[in-house]
């Protein structure tokens, strides 16, 4: 793994979500959040788990995001409903918190040894690989996320669908 | 990773000759810009309100269906590849025992959409 | 790619001087702007071609002007394009609005990337290949939402939102159908798929079962329909939506879309050729070209080898494109409420269908019968097409009278 790529792709993702946060439309928060994950997809590339890079792309930058887009849009939120009066208690609090937080993590980085970047097993990573653990070790695991998904289309019909009495 | 080197070479070549050519026709084009010239095309009548309007939740419908439907099809990739070698190595009945519960949890997910009329575009809210 | 660069390496003792690394860099430089300037030649003579088949099949000339033939025309328009004022209405997003073209742009090459040309002619040969393809796609509809919404127009919005709908919606069952051919060839990457097929009709994926054969028309309608192609063009319907996402673009940036609409034919055919049509497999061919050109150094031979293939990949994938075109003006468009009942309702049961019968078949018949019905099914392929010319024979015969016009007359 190459160090100057992994800071290179680390630092757009760290940046791009910063931006998400700080933006005050949704769209443009939604696009920082698509840069950010096609540069994830480039973390996972250099981590040799390529099909997970690739799902990356094709399940978070592709339809979960046009999912997000979708329903940005459906809600249409005005300027108008975005702005709240500022809450000096919460402000104050989220100061606290978020400071507590960025400290503690300070902490605990500089307790993690210094390592060196691994190199990986051959074959690692690969669809063949994947596969062959989820339908033997997994495998039950792999029927519990088909009742997940069920769960979920179902969910969706009865939430988007009116009924029609017709 | 060096096969996936060229994927950031091409970004790079396309992403650097789009911005080129677009700045070279800045450069080339003229800029006359006049109010109406940079109004929204509305077929020749001023704008009526603003494009930013709420939208039907059939596209939501739409894009939560594709998601569900795209994550059961991603799982049956991993289970495709294998299949050929396993049932070369005479665990087929097994592969498809797997996979057949699997499948028949997303055919009941399509035929329960199917009946709520979730498919049908126009009849909608 | 890297075995064929090893070997101009091998045989060239300048780059022996320089590091590995640079000259693989420089190399894969190389390959990516000859593949750059293949698309763009590419877009502009498909839109060129594009008018001239729709000109014969509504009986009038098309471009014939610029250049002998006209075929200069797109470059005429292109160089006519730059010199346009670039707009960008006032009202519009204009981060996003800029942005918009960049994806759809670079969406369009990243898909390039993984085409395998020939058999060493491929510029990434990634193991989940067929993946990457499915996952660039969503740069482009990332590209055609944020157009459509960054544009604050009407049109464009619903231009937008549709065409995503519809790029979305046709996923599952193309998809679905790449899953069978994945399962059919037991790999993902494009090359795999390719030499698990033979150069000869009957070893190409298609005719192999009757269910790959279902399974090449929700592919073909699912890319036309996540290219935006007629009959499936709904995203641009002119005369609903004026021009769709791209209604406020001008300049250059209205030519990126027009550009990634027409590279986008040429990856729909490629697509074809991969899954079902055999690929690059020339069999003997290039073989028997080099024997008669008598070329013996092993540099030589291999670029001669990657050409033949090259050649009838172009082949394959060009009539594919050019069934695509005849399409586009043969065809109505359809309804939004019948492109979605399309999706859901026929081709995603269908390729459901094909693939379960697929895998109880590839447990259950046994090796021998697949090739007695490979062979039949080639045997009724190679009727049906005989039977398609006869019939294009008949019809030049009997209306030659009215066919034949003199263009510049």
């Amino acid at each position: 793994m190459n160090p100057y790529f992994f800071y290179a792709f680390a630092t757009i993702t760290v940046l791009m979500v910063v931006l998400m946060i700080l933006q005050k439309n949704p769209i443009t928060g939604a696009m920082c959040l698509i840069v950010s994950f096609f540069s994830l997809a480039g973390l996972y590339v250099l981590l040799e788990a390529h099909f997970i890079a690739v799902l990356q792309i094709l399940v978070y930058a592709g339809a979960i995001m046009v999912l997000f887009i979708f329903v940005i849009m459906f809600l249409n939120l005005k300027k108008e409903d975005l702005k709240t009066g500022r809450r000096p208690f919460y402000q104050f609090a989220a100061l606290i918190a978020s400071g507590a937080l960025v400290t503690f993590l300070v902490v605990q980085y500089t307790k993690i040894p210094p390592v060196s970047f691994p190199e990986s097993v051959a074959g690692f990573g690969t669809v063949e690989a994947i596969g062959s653990l989820m339908f033997s070790k997994y495998v039950i695991a792999f029927e519990v996320i088909g009742l997940l998904l069920l769960v979920g289309i179902i969910g969706a019909v009865l939430l988007g669908k009116k009924e029609n009495h017709d | 990773m060096d096969t996936y080197l060229p994927i950031l070479i091409m970004f790079v070549i396309a992403g650097g000759f789009a911005g080129a050519f677009l700045l070279l026709s800045y450069l080339l084009g003229p800029k006359k810009p006049t109010d109406s010239k940079l109004s929204v095309y509305e077929c020749g009548l001023n704008p009526v309100g603003s494009a930013r309007e709420r939208f039907s939740v059939k596209y939501y419908l739409v894009a939560i269906l594709f998601i569900v439907f795209d994550i059961e099809v991603v799982f049956m990739y991993p289970w495709a590849v294998n299949y050929k070698n396993a049932i070369k190595d005479g665990h087929g009945a097994y592969m498809i025992a797997v996979m057949g519960v699997f499948f028949v949890m997303l055919v009941l997910g399509l035929f329960y959409e199917w009946r709520k009329g979730a498919m049908n575009w126009s009849n909608q809210a | 790619m890297q075995p064929f660069i090893d070997q101009i390496i091998s045989e060239c003792e300048i780059l022996q001087g320089l590091p590995l690394w640079f000259s693989y860099l420089i190399f894969q430089l190389i390959f990516c702007g000859i593949i750059f300037v293949f698309v763009a030649v590419f877009a502009m003579l498909a839109g060129y071609a594009e008018r001239r088949v729709a000109g014969r099949i509504q009986s009038r000339i098309g471009p014939n002007r610029v250049g002998p033939q006209g075929i200069l025309q797109s470059l005429a328009d292109g160089i006519k394009v730059f010199l346009k004022e670039d707009i960008i209405p006032t009202h519009a997003d204009h981060i996003l609005f800029r942005l918009a073209p960049y994806f759809i742009f670079i969406g369009m090459f990243l898909s390039f990337v993984a085409i395998p040309f020939s058999s060493q002619w491929v510029i990434a040969d990634l193991d989940i290949g067929i993946f990457y393809l499915l996952a660039v796609e969503s740069l482009v509809v990332i590209g055609i939402v944020m157009s459509g919404w960054a544009s604050n127009n009407k049109w464009s919005l619903l231009g937008g939102m549709r065409s995503a709908a519809q790029i979305v919606s046709y996923e599952v069952p193309v998809a679905l159908t790449i899953l069978l051919v994945v399962m059919y060839s037991g790999t993902m990457s494009i090359q795999g798929i390719i030499m698990a097929q033979g150069a000869a009709p009957w070893n190409w994926n298609i005719f192999q079962t009757p269910f790959l054969f279902v399974a090449f028309f929700p592919l073909f309608m699912g890319s036309l329909a996540e290219g935006n192609r007629m009959p499936f063009d709904m995203p641009e319907a002119e005369s609903e939506l004026v021009s769709g996402y791209n209604t406020e673009y001008s300049g250059f940036r209205f030519v990126i879309f027009f550009f990634a609409e027409f590279s986008n034919l040429y990856l729909i055919g490629a697509l074809a050729t991969v899954l079902f049509f055999g690929g690059w497999q020339a069999g003997p061919l290039p073989d028997f070209v080099n024997g008669l050109l008598g070329i013996e150094t092993p540099l030589s031979a291999a670029i001669v080898k990657n050409l033949v293939e090259l050649c009838v990949f172009m082949f394959k994938s060009l009539c594919l494109v050019f069934i695509v075109i005849q399409l586009r003006w043969t065809l109505p468009r359809v309804r939004v409420d019948q492109l979605m009942n399309i999706c859901w309702k026929y081709l995603v049961p269908v390729a459901f269908f094909n693939l379960v019968v697929m895998g109880i078949w590839m447990v259950v018949v046994p090796e021998y019968v697949t090739d007695i019905v490979a062979l039949c099914m080639t045997a009724c392929g190679v009727l049906l097409l005989g039977y398609f010319f006869y019939r294009v024979a008949w019809q030049l015969k009997n209306t030659k009278a009215r066919l034949r016009f003199n263009p510049l007359s």
